[in-house]
């Protein structure tokens, strides 16, 4: 579904990713996980060509995103994208904020984007919310809307940077809950995350980043109990002690 | 000569109303040429087409340091000698202001658009719109409401400014009460009259504004 192949980038002289190569297959979840500034987040942004990469190739269910001739929108339109800020549109309600791009990308009318945004609110428990704005929501409530937003354009695949980690503690189960649900669908998705818990009950592979490389690339079983690398048996260590 | 006479304004007001209808069409020439032309220096401004923005940048720091008597001095002047012909003082004034207004407008919008998180635009490229979707659908309306306050502020100092246009014989409302104050020596009476409609006039714009505003959610 999604290959990517040898990508490097830099900003001036600091390289951000170093030759990084993974591929997601249809319905796999793979987690992405590493320190800060590891390049996790520019890696998945690369994805759906929201950053721009200077070498190596990344293609998306067949289509180059790195080619200049592709369309991205159209492109991107078919893989959904969460934030670690959510993003939402401050001015509009939950369900203005799912049905915008279902009627100007789409095309659908707006009754019919009303109800399916009305759908899949429901589907993420925000059945009652409809109307609300962004504002009057609490975190663990934007980042569910957010997860319909981008549901609402049927994606073949979802990408998801940090979700949780603007969260309070408390409300980041509900938003791993969805997510849970979405990968039992068989949902292709990509997941940056540090939530290690939640690794390693939906994964079916990790990758782990240090300094812009992808060190491990291994089903989770043996990320969590063989990581064959030092840095990530530290890192282990670390995220796991809590 | 000591009393307070306001019949000097009776008798006059219909020249003073055509006074302060030049200085309403100013107003409006320059507040709607400035919004849309600033607009568009704005998003060029913006862009990331080469030269373009500095071009842009370099023409709204020369407007913005200039003094608006000579911007309209000079296209009094610089008219009818660039065409060979007369433009007539009208004309003159509303390209000067409109000129000299779009690079201010320019910077209150390229503020507004910039105060909008960047992840905005990303979230609604990453749903597939297009750049220019983007802008119009999602980071326009918010960057709006935060430029609100700065566009109104923008239109009292264009209603405050056009009471220079006396300097290419046009006679705005000022002007008119002025020319009116030395004929009948009623200095005191036309001078009260202008201070209050001028602070009539901001003061229930701003008013209505604050009413209307809302501001931005977060």
């Amino acid at each position: 579904m999604i290959t990517i192949t040898q990508v490097c980038k830099s900003y001036g002289t600091t390289q951000v990713l170093r030759n990084c190569t993974a591929a997601v297959g249809l319905g796999e979840v793979v987690v992405v996980c590493g320190p800060s500034g590891s390049g996790k987040s520019t890696l998945i942004k690369c994805v759906n060509g929201l950053e721009p990469f200077d070498t190596g190739t990344i293609t998306v269910d067949g289509i180059s995103v790195g080619d200049r001739r592709t369309d991205l929108p159209s492109l991107r339109r078919q893989i959904g994208m969460v934030f670690q800020n959510f993003e939402l549109y401050p001015h509009m309600t939950a369900q203005q904020n799912v049905s915008l791009a279902q009627i100007h990308v789409l095309g659908r009318s707006r009754k019919e984007a009303d109800q399916r945004s009305e759908y899949l609110l429901a589907r993420v428990g925000l059945a009652d919310k409809l109307a609300s704005r962004p504002g009057q929501l609490s975190g663990g409530q934007q980042q569910r809307v957010s997860i319909a937003r981008a549901l609402a354009l049927d994606p073949k695949a979802m990408l998801f940077d940090e979700p949780t980690s603007a969260l309070d503690p408390e409300m980041v189960s509900e938003v791993l809950d969805v997510m849970q649900a979405l990968a039992q669908d068989g949902m292709t998705m990509m997941v940056v995350t540090h939530e290690m818990g939640f690794a390693q009950r939906v994964a079916d592979r990790v990758l782990f980043m240090n300094e812009g490389k992808i060190l491990e690339d291994t089903p989770k079983t043996d990320f969590f109990t063989a990581p064959t690398t030092d840095r990530a048996r530290q890192f282990l260590t670390k995220v796991l002690r809590h | 000569m000591n009393d307070f006479d306001v019949t000097v304004i009776r008798q006059n007001w219909q020249f003073l109303a055509e006074g302060l209808a030049l200085s309403a069409l100013l107003v409006a020439v320059s507040v709607l040429g400035g919004v849309v032309l600033g607009a568009l220096l704005a998003l060029s401004r913006l862009s990331r087409l080469p030269l373009l923005p500095a071009l842009v940048a370099g023409y709204v720091t020369v407007m913005r340091t200039l003094p608006l008597v000579l911007v309209l001095f000079w296209f009094y002047f610089l008219g009818p000698f660039l065409l060979g012909h007369p433009i007539g003082s009208l004309t003159a004034a509303l390209i000067a202001f409109v000129l000299f207004e779009a690079a201010f407008y320019c910077e209150i919008i390229r503020a507004g658009i910039q105060s909008v998180r960047p992840g905005q635009a990303q979230a609604a490229l990453a749903t597939g719109m297009t750049h220019a979707q983007a802008m119009r659908l999602v980071v326009l309306p918010t960057a709006l409401r935060a430029m609100v306050p700065l566009l109104l502020n923008q239109v009292i100092i264009v209603f405050q400014d056009t009471s220079l246009v006396y300097v290419v014989t046009l006679r705005d409302f000022m002007t008119a009460a002025s020319i009116i104050a030395s004929r009948d020596s009623r200095p005191i009476e036309m001078y009260s009259l202008v201070a209050l409609v001028y602070l009539a006039i901001c003061f229930t714009a701003s008013r209505l504004v604050a009413a209307l505003w809302k501001p931005a959610p977060r």
